[in-house]
């Protein structure tokens, strides 16, 4: 070799060295898995969901203004789709899943008769589909380029399209399968609710919660939703409620008999806790929440691997230089290669 | 051999009959005449294709033509993909966006790679001089192998013009992260560990000094990256315990993902110094195969161990055995990739015989490249289908990953007739 030993050693322990020193603000990468100081969520209560679909056209119509989830340069009308519905011809909006151009979407169970609402059995129910603002979200830690945040003070899980290289592995690890992609765009972009972070920069907020009628989709601050949500839950099905509309601290309120929940209040566990909450009178798994979903933080499962990284490197160093310097100290006066 | 006379007139007949008969060679080509003496001058020694003359190298051979024609049809897609998106290119949905170009081209084609850090290794650290012979042919097999994977993620990437921003947007939550930036610095790595042979082709002495001073830092890094690249593969998959089939998620699934790279890396290298020796003028060293053939059931031994003892602690030996798709695929993939191949090598006249360890390799190929393929995109098929997601690659898809292939198979003759890739052939 060419090079003295010494030399060598002296280069591969500076190298080791620095690499563990940059290591060192690795230390405070790792994804929180607290409730932001202030966050922010949805509660909604598919047994006050009357399917009139107000929250879908609303969050269309106020995510296509600039700064929306759905804004794209020069947008003029937002982005409808016809659903593949025969004889719609694209005069109306017919999303039939959530797509690159739809952040929510309400749906409807049915079974046999479907005559009583939030009833497996012979009943039916709606439910709504969107991003449920993970605590510690999936998204956030597998984006390569950091182009999905989490807000540190109101929680919301937003999209910098300016970093997107589009991987896609957002989708792929949203356990949610909530994140849709731009398919029909030659530049696409990742679509998914961010809150109306928008408008609550303004002053407002969710513009589902805003414009729902009866109160089933409703906003405000997630500590008040989850006991809000818990407070139902433990009412007697048929006692008389004063449900708010609009936001959790409304003073506007819809008095209705309580309907029998089904399951806990979906989104307390679900990966670590969301901060969009559902309660159903219909299980979530029949409406099509999986089960399977962990009921832990994911991030937590890679993280065990990238803290491990820099070990590698310092281990392969360390051991590749001890065993060159023993296997070649035969051929010390060998001329290089 | 057409004689093209008939069909086109003498003159041009001529100039392509002797072209098909592999008469012309680059070398004919003065290149000082075209881009000045300089330039020219090297391109003339790069061309220079004496040196390799007995390994008898033909360029012009239907089989060649072939990949010349599935690399200008996977160019076209390519430009197709580029210009009106990844949805008009693939099948690829919102329940199924990673699919091919991922499960073979990326996570295949890196996992082929494994070879060149194992032999880098095992030469200039370990010091097994054995294994010096078949060096520089694992390193540039490996070289295509990430360029491969390289050139599918960047068309595989939504936005393949921004796909550098991992680079300095850093994220380091992200395996993908770790993904992009292990892909960059390994192939630079490959590339410095290819050097040489340019090099020393050119003549130039003091490149060639340099690089093989660093050299061994070169291959410490490269077995780090390797180590790294190799499981991360399989770490991307840690996040979806709800999504990829339990019958191959594990919390362990970085290291099967590793130690099968390790399996097939090796069967990879052994495959290509066979093949090598079949299709060149070379005869294969046989104590080098023979070795490679000993790792491989060692490696693989260790795999079989780790995949009996997940599917004896995950999901259960009844979760592959109940007739299911999924279940099905595992078992092949199992078979013909672990099982079948410990089962000949563990025959001393399968150890000792190149033609059967040739056999063994393919099985290994064959097994591991499922594998991935399994993971990356039938495991998820039951999360997407209950969705009412369904995927199949569309032809676009499938055209690419041929041209891949194919590029990989030409560029790599191409350097084994310009390069000095078997040092030991030119005593």
């Amino acid at each position: 070799m060419a090079i003295s030993r010494r030399g060598f050693l002296k280069g591969v322990a500076g190298g080791g060295g620095l690499l563990l020193v940059s290591g060192i603000p690795l230390a405070d990468a790792r994804m929180s898995t607290q409730l932001p100081p202030h966050a922010v969520g949805i509660l909604y209560d598919a047994t006050l969901c009357i399917g009139c679909k107000s929250c879908m056209v609303n969050c269309k119509e106020q995510n296509s203004v600039p700064g929306g989830a759905l804004y794209k340069k020069g947008m003029t009308a937002p982005p409808y789709e016809n659903g593949g519905v025969p004889g719609n011809n694209g005069i109306w909006d017919a999303p039939q899943e959530l797509s690159g151009k739809t952040l929510n979407i309400v749906k409807v169970y049915k079974n046999g008769t479907a005559e009583k609402k939030d009833t497996a059995v012979n009943g039916y129910s709606y439910f709504k589909q969107q991003c449920l603002h993970c605590v510690s979200p999936a998204c956030v830690s597998v984006c390569p380029a950091g182009a999905f945040r989490k807000d540190p003070e109101n929680g919301s899980v937003y999209y910098l399209a300016e970093r997107c290289i589009g991987c896609r592995y957002c989708q792929l690890a949203c356990p949610f399968g909530v994140p849709r992609y731009e398919w029909d765009s030659a530049w696409p972009e990742v679509r998914k609710c961010q809150l109306c972070r928008h408008r609550y920069a303004e002053g407002k907020y969710a513009a589902c919660a805003e414009f729902c009628p009866t109160g089933a989709t409703i906003f405000g601050k997630v500590v008040d939703l989850r006991n809000e949500a818990r407070y139902r839950l433990s009412l007697k099905p048929g006692t008389e409620y004063d449900f708010p509309i609009q936001t959790v601290d409304s003073t506007e309120k819809s008095r209705r008999p309580v309907a029998r929940y089904a399951d806990g209040v979906y989104g307390l566990t679900e990966a670590g806790g969301t901060q969009n909450i559902m309660l159903s009178g219909v299980s979530f798994e029949l409406l099509g929440f999986r089960k399977n979903i962990p009921h832990f933080d994911l991030p937590s499962l890679t993280w065990a691997y990238v803290r491990k990284v820099l070990w590698v490197f310092a281990g392969v160093f360390t051991g590749g230089t001890a065993i060159y310097t023993f296997t070649h100290r035969k051929d010390k006066e060998e001329s290089h290669d | 051999m057409i004689d093209t006379t008939k069909y086109v007139g003498p003159k041009w007949g001529g100039v392509i009959n002797r072209f098909m008969a592999d008469e012309y060679s680059l070398s004919d080509i003065d290149a000082t005449r075209y881009v000045g003496t300089k330039l020219g001058g090297v391109i003339n020694k790069l061309l220079d294709d004496t040196p390799s003359k007995d390994l008898g190298i033909k360029m012009v051979t239907p089989f060649t033509l072939v990949l010349v024609a599935l690399i200008g049809l996977a160019a076209v897609v390519a430009a197709y993909r580029l210009i009106f998106g990844i949805g008009a290119a693939s099948n690829l949905n919102d329940l199924w966006p990673w699919g091919l170009w991922i499960g073979f081209d990326v996570l295949g084609g890196v996992a082929m790679a494994a070879g060149a850090f194992l032999i880098a290794g095992a030469v200039y650290i370990l010091n097994w001089k054995k294994y010096k012979c078949i060096a520089r042919a694992s390193i540039l097999n490996a070289f295509f192998g990430y360029l491969l994977a390289a050139i599918s993620i960047t068309l595989d990437v939504g936005r393949s013009f921004v796909i550098w921003h991992p680079l300095v947007m850093w994220q380091v939550n992200s395996i993908m992260f770790i993904v992009a930036l292990h892909l960059v610095l390994y192939l630079t790595t490959l590339g410095t560990e290819s050097s040489p042979m340019v090099f020393e082709k050119l003549g130039w002495q003091r490149a060639l000094n340099f690089v093989s001073r660093i050299m061994i830092g070169a291959v410490m890094f490269g077995v780090a990256l390797s180590l790294l690249h190799q499981s991360s593969l399989g770490a991307n998959y840690l996040i979806v315990p709800a999504k990829l089939s339990p019958i191959w998620y594990s919390h362990l699934i970085p290291y099967h993902f590793l130690v099968s790279a390790i399996m097939l890396g090796l069967a990879i290298v052994s495959f290509e110094t066979l093949l090598t020796g079949k299709v060149f003028n070379h005869k294969p060293p046989r104590d080098v195969v023979e070795g490679l053939a000993r790792g491989v059931m060692i490696v693989g031994s260790v795999y079989l161990v780790m995949k009996v003892w997940h599917l004896a602690t995950g999901p259960g030996v009844g979760a592959v055995l109940d007739g299911s798709f999924l279940g099905n695929l595992y078992l092949i993939e199992m078979t013909v990739g672990v099982i079948l191949p410990l089962f000949l090598l563990s025959f001393r006249s399968v150890r000792t015989n190149l033609d059967r360890i040739f056999v063994v390799d393919i099985l290994v190929i064959l097994g591991v490249l499922m594998n991935r393929m399994d993971v990356g995109v039938f495991g998820v098929s039951e999360f997407a289908s209950r969705s009412g997601g369904d995927y199949f690659p569309s032809m676009m898809e499938t055209t690419l990953t041929m041209g891949m292939i194919a590029f990989a198979i030409l560029g790599f003759k191409l350097c084994a007739k310009y390069l000095p890739l078997f040092p030991e052939s030119h005593h």
